[in-house]
């Protein structure tokens, strides 16, 4: 995966009632779930996100609730990747299980500044920040997450256990 | 082993696992409720499977936006029900006999001593005072978990938290954990097991343990886990009639981390908005007033913690101006609460008391705040818009503390009416 975008920028713990308030979780429409997204912290950002964006965070990053609906509507949102110092473990399954691109990199997160342009290369390992001119490598995925990107998330991945692919 | 290796080992089928290690392990139950099932529902579906893994090891609580709060809630909840009577799925709950999902699942034995239980809700921990593994999980794990009976897991390192000296009057499980998670934070043990012991958990009776391992997501950890003992068992017994596997930590077994805890000098503790790790002793709160308190949810709507609230609001009245909302976490606690006649002496204090749900909790219904209102709650979490407007408060605390702010019409102990 390759993806080009603006960023947008947050600090630590955000947690997922802020990506998806519980108000709208009598839906599971990606798309009217996308169009609340980051509501309660960032008000603007329904507005300004545009199709590849990228998101930048500090620590824990998708803390709290357990809801789905929180990558979900990132993704919906059309952002490309999640930059983050790391990730709650929950949320970190989730983007996995449902194809959101992920990356931790403390260096990136904290360097990166918000509405500069940064592509990010999942196969290369590197985030370049067009507007500093700085790189930054980071860890490809192992293991279980690897071979969960590879198969294109949980979902075919049963199907072909179930031998329905 | 720690307990959690030991566990996830047996259900793994292997003699030994490490930390760090990826294994796929057998479930003994699945869960999901009416705001996590639909999602997890049509993930089911996409994948091709036509039926749950095994229909005894599946439960669905619809307990979040219910009785229905909306057509949509209404909708969704219709789902969920109709999938479990078209899957034959045994363990089905939503009105009478129901309840809030991490308080009923205990209590009706559906998880003992040895259990795997993955749940699509976070607070899925809880059960960890069991001795049981359990943590959270998104809808499509849950969703695979039904279709297939298993989950595969990065074993994770474990930090011993010990609890020693002796508890102070009104001192209780939400304190000590609160007290915890404001020393380590609310990423302390990401991606970790927090395994509670020391002579305060040993003399802890369960809604205690409960309470203290439902919040260890608050932490960020995978699992919370209390290794099972006499008082275990003997909770665990006449409610399965399956055979409970107590396991415990072999005594060699290294930590990543020990936080040791003396609860001498502990005081009731309050934890301040956005995140539970803002906590202080209850002397250091200043003045708080509050329009709203709240005493519930999975981590304390138990019949002990209604009798705490019960025991403070004895004889006196709920402050002018403030909404004191009780809701007994389920259908069998209102029960019994009835016929203690905590649920007369509640109403009798100019508390309201709800039928079981999760409802002003997550912010969904029975008790939402407005911009500018303030609760204090006996809930897990106060993060920005938790109950409602993001421009409204909650501080959390434990059932005696809650009770007496809602007296006093500001945060106090029950000392101070
Ligand atoms: S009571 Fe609150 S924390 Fe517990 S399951 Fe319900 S919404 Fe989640």
């Amino acid at each position: 995966m390759k993806a080009t975008g603006t960023v947008h920028k947050y600090g630590d713990h955000v947690d997922t009632d802020a990506i998806i308030a519980a108000r709208y979780l009598t839906t599971t429409d990606p798309d009217e779930l996308a169009g609340h997204c980051m509501q309660d912290i960032d008000e603007g950002f329904v507005a300004r996100v545009k199709p590849g964006d990228i998101m930048v965070a500090g620590e824990n990053f998708g803390c709290g609730s357990s809801r789905e609906h929180a990558p979900i509507a990132i993704k919906a949102a059309g952002v490309s990747a999640v930059i983050a110092a790391n990730f709650a473990r929950i949320f970190y399954r989730n983007a996995l299980n449902i194809g959101l691109p992920i990356i931790e990199s403390a260096e990136a997160a904290a360097r990166i500044n918000a509405s500069d342009e940064v592509t990010v290369d999942t196969e290369a390992g590197i985030i370049v920040d067009h507007t500093t001119g700085e790189q930054f490598a980071f860890q490809p995925l192992t293991d279980v997450a690897a071979e969960l990107v590879a198969a294109g998330g949980l979902v075919p991945m049963v199907k072909e256990r179930l031998g329905k692919a | 082993m720690t307990i959690t290796e030991k566990l996830l080992a047996r259900a793994a089928g292997r003699d030994q696992v490490r930390p760090g290690e990826f294994v796929s392990c057998a479930l003994d139950l699945v869960l999901a409720n009416d705001v996590t099932a639909p999602i997890a529902i049509d993930e089911f579906r996409r994948m091709g499977a036509e039926s749950v893994f095994d229909t005894g090891k599946v439960a669905l609580v619809c307990d979040h936006g219910t009785p229905n709060m909306n057509i949509q809630a209404a909708t969704q909840t219709r789902k969920v029900r109709d999938f479990a009577r078209e899957m034959g799925v045994v363990h089905y709950f939503e009105a009478d006999d129901s309840g809030i999902e991490h308080i009923i699942l205990p209590d009706k034995g559906l998880v003992i001593p040895g259990d795997v239980v993955i749940g699509a809700d976070s607070h899925t921990c809880t059960y960890g005072a069991l001795g049981a593994f359990a943590t959270g999980v998104g809808s499509t794990d849950a969703a695979a978990g039904m279709a297939l009976g298993e989950c595969w897991f990065r074993v994770p390192e474990s930090i011993e938290v010990i609890y020693t000296g002796t508890l102070r009057p009104w001192v209780s499980g939400k304190d000590l954990i609160l007290r915890l998670i404001g020393e380590i934070g609310v990423a302390g043990a990401r991606y970790r097991a927090l395994e509670f012991k020391g002579p305060i958990i040993d003399n802890l009776p369960m809604a205690g343990r409960f309470t203290i391992c439902n919040m260890a997501i608050e932490a960020g950890a995978k699992n919370g886990i209390i290794a099972p003992d006499a008082t275990t068992l003997a909770w665990v017994a006449g409610r399965s009639d399956r055979e409970p596997v107590a396991l415990a930590s072999d005594p060699d077994v290294s930590y990543v981390q020990t936080v040791e805890i003396d609860c001498a000098d502990l005081e009731p503790q309050v934890a301040f908005p956005h995140l539970p790790e803002n906590t202080k002793g209850i002397s250091e709160v200043g003045e708080v007033a509050i329009d709203q308190a709240v005493i519930g949810a999975c981590t304390n709507g138990r019949l002990e913690d209604l009798r705490e609230a019960a025991k403070v609001l004895k004889g006196r009245h709920v402050a002018e101006g403030v909404r004191c909302i009780v809701i007994p976490g389920s259908h069998a606690i209102h029960l019994q609460a009835t016929r203690e006649g905590l649920v007369e002496l509640f109403l009798e204090a100019g508390c309201l008391v709800s039928t079981p749900t999760c409802g002003p909790c997550l912010g969904m219904h029975m008790g939402v705040l407005a911009e500018g209102e303030r609760a204090i709650a006996t809930t897990n979490r106060n993060f920005v818009g938790r109950m409602g407007h993001p421009g409204s408060e909650v501080y959390l605390a434990g059932p005696a503390v809650t009770a007496a702010s809602a007296v006093a019409g500001r945060i106090a102990g029950p000392d101070e009416l």
